[in-house]
């Protein structure tokens, strides 16, 4: 793996390979000293277009506790806004010698292109581009479904599994969503079986070939039993307003698609609910959801470091193509087993956006 | 004296070898005796081998960006042209979103001389519809077609005339001086922050949608206002199976409208986008398959009435970017031909006389671009094009004529090469190779080698 900049890059092998290194880097953050030597001396930068403050302590905390100099670099808006180009700040971060680039941006395909321009060897993660993908959410939303749904008293995160059975409803404004576009990629090649739960005006024209089945009414897909609920936010901010926005009112949106007490009382025992943050209270969920106990949203955030220090681990210290990128030492030792063939599963992606 | 020149066994439209003799700025005579009628002597009769070449009237484009005034780091009205004679052509009109806008008969009169002076082929500048671009209020469309540039295309290309009502007071208004409306079709409300075809591949890569119904919608309400108030309407760059059907239909009513595609609408689709260059990023956006059958079908059994280029050359900076900000377009002039050939004639749907019909009589008609487009017979000026269909060669951008390198075709290989290009009957193209005047040092840095 050379990159992640979609969950398509990954087939089955290699997205097990990541979760169960996560679920490695989770059982050291239980630890009373968390931090891990494994990538130091290594740089990772967090190039950050858009604003978030969730994914870019994330990935800010990930790298610092693999021991990794961590530098953020907030420059919203620049391209478009004829400052500094996408180019010129991929060559000074090239000229500083940045190991792994976190890119966040708000056009889609911009790690994309960053990655393949020929502007930067660094590693390229992709931490959110536009209306595109956003894998590691993918990533620790498989890892908290597989935790909650495969794991045993014995496998309590569900190593080696897939989601194979599982039924996830995906719920609310998949037409703006990258969480939403990476989580169909990421569950079906996981075997999950995905059904995407919108309004019409939500939903992408062409999102007929999706390995995912539609509908639009929430209470039909709930009464189905779904292992877990994803509701996914609405993104207001990227709305256009042209006819008046994409539905009549936030009422009739709650009443049709939010999750409230009532529709939570319908799942079966065993679901669980995600939501990717930050939530809109009272819009797509309510309050008696969000903080209910069969709700892991708390979880996924403590799981999105374990998964993003899986994804610098393996891309940073997980292959040898690099000169002087060989681990350091001191490496927690149930990793350095892993390593090797983890480079072996990873390096059969699959070309789909090429 | 004048240098005459001697086309031996030359293909006029794909027909029979003859020889075609081209002397005082007409085509002087044809056939096997061509070559007497010369009053040159033999040494100053340039006589070119043109064995299995095929000869068309010079080629006409009636949708180019030249960029001058006011983007002439882009492209000038010097260098778009001498990549127009490259690609074949002898005549190219300009479009109107220039800076200052093509919105007044001073500034068409400005690009027009520049044309002139450049000598590379006639150029043909387009009024803008409306002061500015703006979609407010018509431009002094009576003074434009007065002026020394004669305008009778007038288009906002780049925006679409969406309001209605200016539509059809333009569309009424250019009936005093015979001109035509050149609409750009795109409801702008449906296409908000649009970056390329709304389908299965926007879908999956989350660019925002721009759909089809948008550029339909808009030519099915041109065709009606056309036939209510008795108008010429042109429709450029048609990019749908759907407006296809639109065209064909108002045709069948007797609705005086024709439409034109561009090489890169016939050749490329909407897959191009998933690896994010911006090089296929352009206005209308590439289409499905379905669609680059539909309008090659429709080139084909005339539906569609002529191919133009679209050629929108850009600096790398507008380019060299991540998707969401870089600029529409991709150039064209140098691959038109080779295009067509590709998909047209090569194929077998076209013969090279339906090219001639596509790319040089048709837009010559709609334009009333006079003495282009012109049957190739004696006495008629000598605006001709010298084609090889043999030659094969790949797309270098760096190494065209136009000033920009955004060519959507780099790296592919593409039959068929201009040899030469005549502007009354002076070589402007000989062996493939621009002529530049040696005298002028402009042209000295960009001299193409062969």
């Amino acid at each position: 793996m050379r990159h992640l900049l979609s969950t398509t890059d990954l087939d089955r092998a290699a997205a097990i390979r990541v979760l169960d290194t996560a679920a490695q880097m989770a059982a050291t953050q239980g630890r009373q000293i968390k931090k891990l030597p494994t990538l130091r001396g290594r740089t990772v930068v967090n190039l950050f277009f858009e604003d978030s403050t969730r994914t870019r302590i994330s990935f800010e905390t990930a790298a610092k506790r693999l021991s990794a100099d961590v530098i953020n670099f907030s420059a919203k808006g620049s391209s478009v806004s004829k400052g500094e180009s996408l180019k010129d700040t991929a060559l000074t971060l090239q000229a500083m010698g940045a190991d792994a680039i976190v890119i966040r941006h708000q056009a889609s395909g911009a790690p994309h292109t960053l990655a393949h321009a020929g502007w930067t060897e660094a590693a390229v993660v992709n931490a959110g581009d536009g209306m595109h993908q956003h894998p590691t959410q993918a990533l620790l939303d498989a890892f908290t479904i597989r935790r909650h749904l495969t794991g045993t008293a014995t496998n309590p995160d569900g190593v080696g599994h897939d989601l194979a059975g599982l039924h996830v409803a995906v719920v609310g404004d998949v037409l703006h969503s990258r969480v939403a576009r990476s989580n169909v990629d990421l569950l079906h090649t996981l075997g999950a079986e995905v059904t995407l739960v919108a309004p019409p005006t939500l939903l992408p024209v062409g999102v007929g070939p999706w390995p995912a089945a539609v509908s639009y009414r929430l209470d039909d897909v709930l009464a189905q039993g779904p292992d877990a609920v994803m509701m996914l936010r609405v993104q207001r901010e990227r709305m256009s307003t042209a006819g008046g926005g994409f539905f009549p009112s936030p009422l009739e949106y709650t009443r049709l698609y939010g999750l409230d007490a009532r529709r939570l009382a319908t799942l079966p025992d065993h679901s669980i609910v995600l939501h990717p943050g930050p939530m809109n209270r009272g819009l797509e969920i309510s309050a008696d959801a969000a903080d209910s106990p069969r709700a892991v949203i708390v979880e996924q955030v403590a799981n999105g470091v374990a998964v993003r220090m899986a994804v610098l681990y393996l891309l940073l210290s997980g292959d040898g193509d690099t000169p002087g990128a060989a681990p350091a030492t001191g490496a927690v030792p149930a990793l350095t087993s892993t390593s090797t063939p983890a480079t072996a599963a990873t390096t059969t992606t699959a070309g789909a956006t090429a | 004296m004048t240098a005459q020149y001697l086309l031996k066994d030359v293909r006029p439209l794909g027909g029979e070898p003859t020889d075609v003799l081209v002397a005082g700025g007409l085509v002087a005579a044809i056939g096997p005796d061509a070559g007497d009628a010369s009053e040159n002597a033999p040494d100053d009769l340039e006589v070119i081998d043109a064995t299995g070449m095929v000869l068309l009237p010079g080629l006409v484009d009636l949708h180019t960006h030249l960029r001058e005034p006011g983007r002439e780091d882009a492209e000038t009205i010097a260098s778009g042209t001498r990549a127009g004679a490259a690609g074949g052509f002898t005549a190219v009109h300009a479009m109107a979103n220039t800076t200052p806008t093509q919105d007044t008969a001073g500034v068409v009169e400005q690009v027009w001389r520049l044309g002139a002076q450049a000598g590379w082929t006639d150029v043909h500048p387009v009024g803008a519809v409306s002061v500015g671009l703006a979609g407010e209020h018509l431009a002094e469309l009576g003074a434009m077609a007065d002026s020394a540039a004669r305008v009778r295309v007038f288009s906002d290309d780049g925006k679409c005339v969406h309001d209605p009502v200016l539509m059809r007071r333009a569309l009424e208004y250019v009936k005093a001086f015979d001109g035509v409306i050149a609409q750009h079709a795109q409801e702008p409300r449906l296409t908000q922050g649009a970056q390329m075809h709304e389908g299965v591949v926007s879908a999956e890569i989350g660019l925002a949608g721009w759909p089809a119904v948008a550029e339909e919608a808009i030519i099915a309400r041109d065709v009606l206002l056309a036939e209510h108030v008795g108008s010429r309407l042109h429709v450029c760059h048609l990019s749908t199976a759907g407006s296809v059907e639109i065209i064909r239909w108002a045709k069948s009513r007797g609705i005086a409208v024709t439409a034109e595609v561009t090489p890169h609408h016939l050749v490329l689709t909407d897959e191009e986008a998933r690896g994010y260059d911006p090089v296929f990023k352009v206005n209308p956006p590439l289409r499905t398959q379905a669609d680059v059958d539909a309008v090659r079908e429709g080139l084909a059994d005339g539906t569609i009435d002529i191919v133009a280029t679209d050629h929108a050359p850009h600096t790398r900076e507008d380019k060299d970017c991540e998707w969401a900000a870089a600029a529409f377009g991709m150039t064209g002039l140098e691959t038109a031909l080779s295009v067509v050939q590709q998909t047209m004639v090569d194929t077998g749907r076209m013969t090279w006389a339906d090219v001639a019909r596509v790319l040089s009589t048709n837009p010559a008609r709609i334009g009333r671009v006079e003495g282009h487009g012109r049957p190739i017979a004696v006495g008629e000026p000598a605006n001709l094009v010298l084609v090889d269909p043999d030659q094969r060669r790949v797309v270098e951008p760096a190494r065209q004529a136009t000033a920009s390198t955004n060519s959507p075709l780099r790296g592919r290989e593409l039959p068929g090469a201009v040899v030469a290009t005549f502007l009354r009957g002076r070589a402007t193209v000989l062996d493939g190779v621009p002529q530049d005047d040696p005298a002028d040092p402009r042209y000295a840095a960009g001299r193409v080698t062969p």
